[in-house]
């Protein structure tokens, strides 16, 4: 239990300090960066909730897939690559307030709702166990029975998006 | 562990996201921003998925991964649309993008 708070502590500090970075560097390609940290702490994450599967597609689409793409985006957006001022508006002092409000609300209502409530505790389960509950085997299971037709909606919704950024994108 | 401690972390994500949506004029990091409320939302539905017991937890699973291929398509889209305003304005400053404003 003491690793798992310790590792949570680790991985939610570093996601905190990058997610920070990303909302407040003055270098487009470094925010990018910062991103891959969040996403990757967040993909630890899933790991310690027991959703390993999740983790795996958050590595390999945000990761392998969403980053690189921003990249691309910033490449093909830049005239330089480097710091450069203005990247913030005059209402970023708003901004700041609107977050900690809300940041405020939210977690006024989150201790008052869930108080000190535990995760049940997997600990003392065996591993087959545990993947034949909650493991990839399971996800695959309700995928393709309770949620196989919103399954296929989000691949129609997969596949008109590319047609739709091709369309976007190209030059005629 | 408190479920607490993954709610209140994925707040925390969420507002530092809404802030970068707020705050920030580049179009790119406008998206970023997204990306991180998306995260945030993720973190969410596991751990409210693992709090209830397996089959909670297995659907919470389910909604993640849906969650994150529509912010797959969301992206390609997004990025699209900042690639054709930079193309027709050599911008990609959204405070310079205001047809639209009345």
């Amino acid at each position: 239990m003491l690793a798992q708070n310790l590792s949570f502590a680790v991985l939610a500090t570093v996601a905190t300090v990058a997610a920070l970075r990303v909302v407040s560097t003055r270098n487009v390609v470094h925010a990018a960066l910062y991103l891959v940290v969040v996403l990757a702490s967040v993909g630890a994450l899933y790991v310690l909730l027991a959703a390993e599967f999740v983790a795996a597609v958050q590595i390999l689409i945000y990761i392998g897939a969403i980053v690189v793409l921003f990249l691309f985006g910033i490449m093909l957006t830049r005239p330089t690559i480097g710091s450069e001022h203005g990247l913030d508006n005059d209402q970023r002092w708003m901004a700041g307030v609107t977050g900690l409000l809300l940041l405020g609300l939210l977690s006024f209502v989150l201790v008052d709702g869930f108080g000190d409530r535990q995760l049940p505790r997997l600990d003392g389960m065996s591993r087959e166990a545990l993947t034949a509950e909650r493991g990839t085997a399971a996800v695959a299971d309700s995928i393709f029975s309770t949620y196989l037709v919103p399954f296929e909606a989000v691949s129609i919704l997969l596949l008109a998006a590319l047609v739709g950024a091709i369309v976007l994108a190209r030059r005629d | 562990m408190l479920v607490n401690q993954f709610l209140i972390l994925g707040a925390v994500l969420f507002c530092i996201g809404v802030y970068g949506v707020l705050a920030r004029r580049n179009g790119v990091l406008v998206l970023m921003s997204i990306e991180l409320i998306l995260n945030a939302v993720n973190i969410n539905l596991i751990a409210l998925g693992a709090l209830q017991g397996p089959e909670a937890a297995v659907t919470g699973q389910v909604f993640s991964l849906f969650v994150i291929t529509i912010a797959a398509a969301e992206v390609g889209v997004g990025l699209a649309i900042v690639l054709l305003i930079y193309r027709n304005r050599t911008t990609v400053d959204l405070d310079e993008v205001d047809l639209m404003k009345g």
